[in-house]
Formats: C-alpha cells, structure tokens, sequence
C-alpha cells in the first residue's frame, strides 16, 4: 500500500517528517517498506499562458510562441504542434530542471532564442495514460483556470514523499488512506480530519423505481449491495491532482468515472464498480452464484469460465462482471456512456480470494475484498464517489439510490479484563492507561454494571477476543516498554533423547572420519530412478508426486538419498575435488498407499559416499565399522548382496541381529555412465538410521577383567577366491563356543605357492576360559578340530 | 701372587680403556672378574700362601677387585651415554613435513543449529521434531488459518492431495506436541520446510527453521521477550541491540517480529540491513486463544508464547554469507570453511 503523505494529511494532521512517521508507524505495527520522494527534480517550472504561436521561419517542425509566465513574457520554441493561443502551459524556465534532472538553458535554435522550454507530462514525470491522445504525443495543456505564474508544483502537488507499507493481511482496513491515518492518529495521539462530509440518509429498499432493482440471491457471499445511478455522464480525462494521486498508489488514471472509483477505493478502502447502465439489459442487478457453462469476457479482455462457485453481477441476460474481481467487457463505461450504475458492495471474502486465485486474476479490488471489508463502508464510500462525480462534473447523482443490506454490522462489545491483560502481556498497565490508548485507536469504552465494555467500531473486523484487544493495548503503549523476563516458574528439564544424542555423535564420528556433511533437496526428479537403475515396479519407485512441483526435476519426494548423493560427488568432481567423502542425514518419504491417503512413513537414513583414487570399498567398510564401534552395536553382518544400483561384485547387506539396515558397494558402471561420469569409481552406504539408532547399545554393563590367561594360535588357509573370510570366521566363532574368545584375520596372501583362483588366508585364534587356565593340551585339540572343521566345511587345506 | 695381581689390574685397567662398546666391555670383565674369570683363578691360589701373606694378599686382590668392578661400571655408562647420544644423532627426523589430516566438516546449518539447541537445552527446553509431509489440519487449520484465509498467501504451498501438503513452517509441531503432552511444555522444533520459491540468493523452495513453544501457567509475553533477548545476546554478543515491532502471524496474538541492529554495521545502516540498521531475524508471539483451544488447553488457564526462525537467514548472518544456493550446492570448498 503506497501513501501519498499530502492525501494522508487531509486525514490527520500530521505535520513531522515522512522518516519519522514512517518509524513510528512501524514500531506500532503497520510495517514501511520503504519511503519514496517524488518531484523533487522539478524546479523553476511555472504555468504560462501562450499569447501567441506562430510557425518557425527556418524550421517546418518548429514553432515559436509568446508565453506569459506571470512576470515575464518568453519566447519559447517547440516541437509540439497540439498548442493555441489562449491555452495554458507548463514553462519551464531558464535554469529550470525537470524529472530526471535535466537542466533548460537559454538556446538558439535556427536562429532565434528560445528561452525556456514548454513540458509534456512525462517531462513533469507523470503518467499521460490517462490524458488525450494529443497531450501524450504533445504538450500538457492545463485547464483554462490554472493561475498564470503558479509553480506547477503547488498546482498538481508534483512533489510529496510516498510511503510504502507491507500490511499484514488482519488489517484489510489499513489498506487505504484513511486506514493509515487512523492508524497515525493512534500512533502520535493526534486527531482524525473529515475531509469531506456524508449525509447519506440510511435506506433499505431494493429499487430506484423506474430505475433499476437489485436481486441478491445469494445473501450468504454479498452482505450489502448499493446501487446509484448517474445521470448526464460526460466522460473526459479526470483533473490532473487526482490522475497524479492515483498515480502515486500505483494506479493508471483512465477516464474520471473509472478515476473517481479506484480513488474512492485507495482513499477508504472500499472497491466500487462502474457499469453502463444502458447496456444492462432489464434494467436490473442481480448477485448470485454462477451456473455451469456461463463465460465473460473481462475488461482485460480474457474470456473467463465461471464456476457454479463464482460469484457474479448478472442482468437478466447473463452475467455481466465477476463480483469483486473485475468487470465484464459487455457492460464497460466508455467514451459513449451516458448513464452509469455504481456499485458499492460488500462480498465474502473467502469466496472472492477463491475465484481470484483460480483465474489468475488478482486485482486491487479482490485484494481487499479477500481480507475482510466493513459493510457499513459501502454507503459511504458511494456517497463519497457521488460527491466527487458532482465535483467533477462528471454527471448528475440521482438522490434515490438501492441499498440491499439485510443483516446490519453493529460495534461489538468486548469486556475489557484489565488484570487479564497485564497477565498476559506480564505488564501493571493502568486501567485508566488502557482506557486511553483505545480512545486513540477510535474505540470508546462503556462501564456497565461495574464491568467495562470495549466499543469495537466496525471497520475493526480483526478483533473478536481478549488477546486481540491486548494487542492493541500492547503496540500503542510500546512492545519495547513491556518489561523482559525470563519464565522461571515454569520448570523443565532440557535434554537430548537417547536417539539426539546418537544422531550427533553419528554426525561427529563421520566428520572425525572426514566425511563433509551435505543438506540436498528433499524432492528429486522420477527420473532418478531411471538413472539409478532402479527395475520397473522396484518399491524405490514408489514415491510421493507434489501437485505443483517448480519443475519435474523437482516433483517427487525422495525414496533414497543416493541421487542427491551422486549429484553432489559429481558436482564436485566437476570441480577438480579429488578426495571426496561426503554424508548426509536426511528423510526418505515412503508411502503407504498411492496416491496417498495418510501421511507417508518418513524414515532418517544416512547416506554416505567416498570417491578418491586412493581409496575403496575397505575404506568406507571400515567408516561403517567405526560407526558401529561407537554405537557399540556388535552382531552386524556384512553379506554379498545385489542391488540394481550397485557393481554386483562389490555389495554387501548390513544387518544388525538378523535386522537389515541397508547396503553399501561400488556404484554400477552403467549408472556411473548415466550420471556421466568417467573413470572413477564411488563407493557408497545408505544405511536406516533410525534402525541404526534403534540398535544401538543404550547401556554400558560391565564385564569383569579376565582372571585366566590367554592362549593364540595362527592358522594360514588356503582356499578358494569366492569363498568370503566372513564365512569361515563366522564358523570359527560358531566352532570354537565360548572358549574361543576372538577371531583375527591378519593377512591375505596370493601368489608363489599358492594357486591361481586360490588365496590364502591367516587367522590368529584367541582362547581363553572364564573360569581356569586352559592347558595346551586342551587348546591344541580345540584348535585342530575347529581348523579341520573349517577345511572341511570350505574345501580349503593348509598352507604349508 | 702380588705381582701376578698387580700386573692383571693393569691390563684389565687397558683393556677397559681400549673397549669399544657395551658387549666388548662385558666380554672383558667376564674374563677378569667373572666366576671362572683370572682374578678367581688367581685367588685359588691362595691356599699355598702362608698364614701371614694370606690376609695382605687377600686385601689387596679385593681392593683391585673393587677398584675394577668401579671402572668396568664408569666405562658401562661412559659408553652406553655414547650409544644412546649415537641413537638420538640418528634418528633425527624432519618435523617440519606436514601431516596428512583429513577431517570432514559439519554442514553450517547443523552448526548454527547446534549451537542453537545448546542454548536452549540450557534454558530447559527439550528437542521435539514432526514430520515434513503434514495435514493441511496441522499446517493451518489448526493454527487458525482457515481454507481460503489470506494468511495463506504468506506462505506458498507444494501441494499432494487436497489435504495433504509439505510443511511451510515447522509450526505444525506446536499443535503435535500440545496434543500429545501436558504442560509445562518447553520445547524447541528444528526442521525443514518448504514454499514454492524460485531459487535465487535469498530464496529457496526447501529451507530449515527452528520453532520454539512455551506454554503453561502465567506465560507472559514479557517471558517471551526475555527469552529472545537472553537468546539473541548468548548467540550474537552482548553488544547486540534488539527491537520488537507489532506484527502478524494467525497463530499468535499478540504477535511480534524481532530485530536485532546489523551485524555487518552494528545499526549504522549498510546495504546488508537495506539501510536501516536493523535486521529482521524471527517472529513471535502469544500463542493464539484458538489455536490454544483448537489442542484443547482452556486460555483462561494456560498461555504460552512461541517463536520461530529461519537457520539459513542466521547463519547467512553469522558466517557472512550471500548467496543461499551455497547452502544446497555442497560444493566441498565451500563446506570445508566450516
């Protein structure tokens, strides 16, 4: 919302500076984006009248003219030919400047002294939509009343400072001028002006007779409607004070009807619209909701489907503009209309935003509408436009007018519970002081059986309960005044869960490991899935699709971390990284059902990848058994597995106690291909990190030293390549029972003597028992029945 | 026999003198002083001395032997301290090569948050999260921002049915956590959430906030303002000024924004703060009669306060960052400065 500060002075009389009532107004609520000084180039500008205009005697194009300027007669040369004698002009003087800063000087042109320049409007920076057509390609001629002499801008109001507000959408009554200037007067405790005065006499009748009759049938969208009927319209561009006004709040001056109307709407805050009244067809008005195949083609020339949720202006033929949207083309005040009926209605908010929204079509009318306007507005914001259109001379108000308004809005009463409020706010604010700030902000109070009642005038539609008018109470008297403390009564305790706790010693271990944390988007392409090979039908695929992505790379929620993964090692790689160990922590979104009909189940997973020329799959093994090391999880596997994304060789299943907690390996060469990646490897792990965490040892129990020593014995074996160390350990363990007390593989070896396909494999063998000391007897049997066992079991021998 | 023990003391007094090292020195005092060494078998001769030379002679070869055990022991150290300086000579080594370290780095965003959570785990509040697809119930209704209200319009939504949407804010969790416990609740929200922006510097689709909800008997907002105010000093410096402007948000009333003077220009005006010498940094309030009722808690016997911010935005601030694409690029020269 744009505020001229002259027009907000009609309102309030405000007489400090444009910064400052922007930083007052601020702190008390309504939010300055910014403050705008506007004219501030244009000086030593007057208005002259031209006394005579005769052609250049060099130049063809030029003409020379004699311009009184109040003190002085010029002779000044232009360009512009839409000049006579008689009309009034805008000079621009010797050593003047106009918008932009350009300075006029004294020069000869073929010959003759032009001394000053004549200005268009654009010259005086403003808009010249509104003007005729030969006023935009020539000069701007002032009405023939404008005082010869007068600085321009003491005539248009060239200059002003224009602040800009970001309003919050509870306020729809604070996007107008006199919203802002009650707001001012609360603010700074200064008065509110009338400006104007309206004497309308209250009404309820649906018609003008003769004239027109409004048919509300649908009451529950269109609280009030009012109808007025100007007669003898003349169309012509509106003065230049008003065109500049609208300008200034961001609006296109068009003709003085449809001028009068949207300065109506900036000035109170209540959008009216003007039809002509001959092209209705029955003479009539009728509110209601749309029927199923009605179109309209609006005023900015779109043809609009209408709902049977739409709410519409209708005449008896068919609709004739889209309630509080915009009008329709077929009923549009032009330059040959000569009766015009205005509307002044109040419409449902909630149904308004809805058809806005739906056709795109969000206009400073629906804007207002959609956050809640008073119904009592209407009638004085028409009578308001009536006044203009007689001050303009823009046609002739018939007195009568219809008003359909069933349910009159009257002030509500809201008890005013002082102690309640000092106990919400944590302030001892008086009554008496509570009392005051509402008579700034317009709102009386009344005492009534020793209770005190709060008069909420109807403009207020945001207040309806105690914190509401707390609030207000608060913001006048100063959020920096209310005193700071901390809640010391309520006492809790500030601690980390079991699983917090976990997930940051997770996040620490792997950056001690140096693995780099990365956030990527929680939503990725479907074609992911494609480039990770996941097969047709494959649960990975089952992910959950936005409605409205912001693109398709964007459009479903992701099953697995591994795209955003290899997006981001490739992003790297991209830039000559060449040792990249990267995690992520993040949710995958799985769906029980689609298209989903409850939320889906959303898991933590813990994504890791390793890419870098001296490292492989061990390296990231070993970051995984760290991580388990800390968590002190002990019975996880890690077994050959397959997984489509994955080198078949190179993938092994973690589980913990039988419970699967993901995969890790080698990504595939065709996905490396598809994610255009060459000559490298990239090792990854996704791993459910709330299974991870679930698994984790939450308790430490002690175990007694061991009293008893322990024996080793190595044992080397030859086997052959596809049989996994794991296995044979895992026999060892299961082989050797308790008295075995660990399990170490601390060499592989391949060549001279052993095989090709084959490798050989040492073990070191702990024994030890809980309870005596194990002879060697004891032990060497153990050892060489566990030793042929394994042989046996994997088809190995001895290494010699 | 005494010259016989005077001539063996003076080659083995040569003999340690010419020793060369440990072992060598060793391999001399076996053969002189050792049990089958030549001062024993000098000694067994004794036997054939008379009773008056016995006594004298017999000083005198455990004078030599006490004199030589004292010199084999001072040539042992003399020639160890020679071996072990030879050693520490040797195994000099070049303790300028660098170390090949190579640690990772926590995303900044889980720092700011960290630290974040550390401050107010310290003022008792516990971490509670909710989930990031969410009921449109949860996201708005029940924070009293009604289908069709313009709130909506604060906040652009990704949509997946009629009814079920990612979260714009983490303040879902608010209306999770009151059903689920009686108060006193005390609790703070990371999360991530998303609006339907363009990416550009300042703006990005997915993005991360932290809530905060206090709620219980006698909450005031002069708690809530006191509790921001210990927050924002504790993490941006004491020197930080801070002001509270009116605002709105459909879930709390009274609603405030907080802004804190300009980290870049400590209030002067810069182009980081627009020229204003503030910087908006969270929104707050009291927690709404209705959305206190919507969760079932009677307003006339509770209140609470709540608040949130954006954890992109404070660590853009305190680590002087521009661009919030840095953020989801992950580019590894941009997350090692951290």
């Amino acid at each position: 919302m744009r505020v001229p500060m002259k027009w907000l002075r009609e309102f309030v009389d405000y007489k400090g500076s444009a910064e400052e009532f922007a930083e007052k107004l601020t702190m008390s609520g309504s939010s300055v984006e910014a403050v705008e000084y506007v004219g501030r180039d244009i000086k030593n500008v007057v208005i002259g009248e031209v006394l005579e205009v005769k052609k250049h005697p060099q130049a063809e194009k030029l003409l020379v003219t004699r311009v009184n300027t109040g003190n002085r007669v010029l002779t000044i040369i232009t360009g512009a030919q839409n000049i006579k004698e008689g009309d009034k002009v805008v000079v621009a003087l010797p050593g003047a400047t106009i918008e932009g800063g350009k300075e006029i000087k004294v020069q000869n042109l073929r010959g003759i002294e032009s001394e000053g320049m004549l200005c268009s409007a654009r010259e005086l920076g403003l808009d010249d939509h509104g003007l005729p057509e030969d006023m935009k390609n020539g000069l701007l001629v002032l009405p023939k009343d404008a005082p010869v002499g007068k600085d321009i801008k003491e005539y248009i109001d060239l200059e002003d400072a224009v602040v800009e507000f970001e309003l919050t959408p509870n306020r729809g009554d604070c996007f107008s001028i006199i919203g802002i200037a009650r707001e001012a007067s609360a603010t700074f405790d200064i008065p509110l002006k009338a400006p104007f005065s309206i004497t309308a006499e209250r009404r309820q009748i649906n018609e003008i007779p003769g004239k027109v009759r409004v048919t509300v049938e649908a009451p529950d969208l269109c609280r009030r409607y009012i109808a007025r009927i100007i007669e003898d319209v003349k169309i012509e561009p509106s003065p230049l004070w008003m065109q500049r006004r609208l300008q200034l709040c961001g609006i296109r001056p068009i003709n003085n009807i449809v001028d009068i109307t949207n300065y109506v709407m900036l000035e109170l805050g209540q959008p009216l619209h003007a039809f002509d009244y001959d092209k209705l067809a029955g003479s009539s008005i009728i509110v209601r909701r749309g029927k199923k195949g009605e179109k309209l083609i609006t005023l900015d020339g779109k043809e609009r489907e209408i709902t049977e949720d739409t709410l519409v202006i209708a005449d008896e033929k068919g609709p004739v503009a889209l309630a509080g949207v915009m009008g329709g083309e077929n009923s549009e005040v032009t330059e040959s209309t000569r009766t015009v009926l205005l509307e002044s209605a109040n419409f449902l908010g909630s149904n308004i935003r809805r058809t806005a929204k739906r056709l795109g079509a969000r206009t400073d009318a629906s804007m207002r509408y959609e956050k809640g306007i008073d119904p009592n507005l209407a009638e004085i914001a028409a009578e308001r436009a009536c006044e203009l259109v007689e001050k303009l001379g823009a046609g002739r108000v018939v007195k009568e007018y219809a008003d359909v308004y069933p349910e009159p809005v009257l002030p509500k009463k809201l008890e005013l519970r002082v102690e309640k409020i000092n106990e919400l706010l944590g302030t001892d604010i008086s009554k008496e002081c509570m009392v005051d700030i509402l008579r700034r902000l317009g709102m009386g109070t009344e005492d009534e059986g020793g209770r005190t009642f709060v008069v909420v005038p109807t403009y207020r539609l945001d207040i309806a309960q105690l914190a509401d008018i707390a609030e207000e109470i608060a913001r006048i008297y100063g959020y920096d005044n209310l005193p700071s403390t901390l809640p010391g009564h309520i006492t809790t305790l500030g601690l980390l869960n079991e699983g917090q706790k976990l997930e940051d010693e997770i996040k620490a271990t792997l950056t001690d490991l140096g693995f780099s944390e990365i956030y990527t988007y929680s939503f990725i392409s479907p074609s992911a899935f494609d480039r990770l090979k996941a097969p047709m039908g494959h649960e990975v695929r089952r992910a959950v699709k936005l409605m409205n992505p912001l693109g398709e790379d964007h459009s479903v929620m992701r099953t697995t971390l591994l795209e955003g993964i290899l997006q981001v090692v490739k992003f790297n790689l991209n830039q000559k990284q060449e040792r990249i160990r990267i995690f992520e922590v993040g949710k995958v979104f799985l769906p029980k059902a689609l298209p989903l009909t409850e939320l889906p189940n959303e898991r933590k997973v813990l994504g890791l990848a390793l890419c870098d020329e001296k490292q492989d799959f061990y390296h990231l093994k070993e970051a995984v058994e760290v991580l388990f090391s800390k968590l002190k999880i002990k019975n996880y596997r890690f077994e050959p597995d397959l997984h489509f994304a994955l080198h078949p060789g190179r993938t092994a299943r973690i589980s913990v106690d039988g419970q699967v907690l993901g995969h890790m390996g080698e990504i595939h060469p065709d996905v490396m291909e598809n994610y255009d990646i060459q000559d490298e490897r990239i090792y990854v792990a996704e791993l459910d990190l709330e299974l991870l965490i679930d698994r984790a040892a939450k308790e430490i129990k002690y175990q007694p030293l061991p009293k008893f020593p322990a024996a080793e014995r190595d044992v080397a074996l030859v086997v052959k390549e596809d049989v996994a160390a794991g296995s044979i350990m895992e026999a060892m363990e299961e082989l050797g029972g308790e008295l075995l007390e660990k399990v170490e593989l601390f060499d592989i070896y391949r060549g001279e003597q052993i095989p090709k396909g084959c490798k050989s494999l040492a073990f070191s063998l702990t024994y030890r028992a809980k309870d005596r000391t194990l002879t060697d007897e004891e032990i060497n049997e153990m050892h060489a029945k566990i030793v042929q066992e394994v042989i046996n079991r994997f088809e190995g021998r001895l290494r010699e | 026999m005494k010259e016989e023990l005077l001539a063996l003391k003076e080659e083995a007094l040569r003999c340690v003198e010419k020793s060369e090292d440990i072992k060598e020195l060793n391999d001399f005092r076996v053969k002189f002083l050792g049990k089958k060494g030549r001062l024993t078998a000098i000694l067994r001769g004794m036997a054939s001395l008379s009773p008056e030379e016995r006594p004298v002679i017999g000083k005198l070869a455990n004078e030599i032997k006490e004199e030589l055990e004292q010199k084999f022991s001072e040539k042992a150290s003399e020639l160890k301290e020679i071996a072990k300086n030879a050693r520490l000579q040797q195994e000099k080594i070049d303790v300028t090569i660098p170390s090949k370290i190579f640690v990772g780095h926590k995303h900044p965003l889980t720092l700011v948050l960290d630290e974040i959570k550390h401050i107010f785990l310290g003022l008792g509040y516990e971490v509670v999260e909710g989930p990031e697809v969410e009921l449109d119930y949860y996201n708005f209704e029940a924070l009293n921002i009604p289908k069709d209200h313009p709130a909506r319009d604060m906040q652009d939504t990704f949509y997946i049915t009629e009814e079920i949407l990612l979260r714009t804010h983490t303040s879902p969790v608010q209306i999770r956590t009151m059903e689920r416990r009686k108060p006193p609740i005390k609790v703070i929200v990371p999360g991530r959430v998303y609006r339907t922006d363009e990416v550009d510097a300042t703006h990005s689709p997915v993005f991360h906030q932290v809530e905060g909800l206090v709620v219980g008997k006698g909450v005031t907002m002069a708690d809530l303002k006191g509790t921001l105010i210990t927050f924002v000093k504790t993490f941006y410096g004491q020197e930080r000024r801070v002001r509270f402007r009116p605002s709105y948000f459909p879930f709390t009333e009274p609603s405030a924004e907080m802004d804190i003077s300009c980290v870049a220009c400590d209030g002067k005006g810069c182009r980081v703060c627009s020229y204003t010498g503030w910087l908006e940094i969270l929104g707050c309030g009291m927690v709404h009669p209705n959305v206190l009722r919507n969760c079932g808690y009677d307003p006339e016997e509770f209140s609470g306060f709540a608040f949130g911010m954006g954890i992109e935005r404070v660590a853009m601030l305190k680590y002087g960052i521009n661009d919030m694409r840095l953020f989801f690029e992950n580019d590894l020269r941009f997350l090692e400065q951290f």
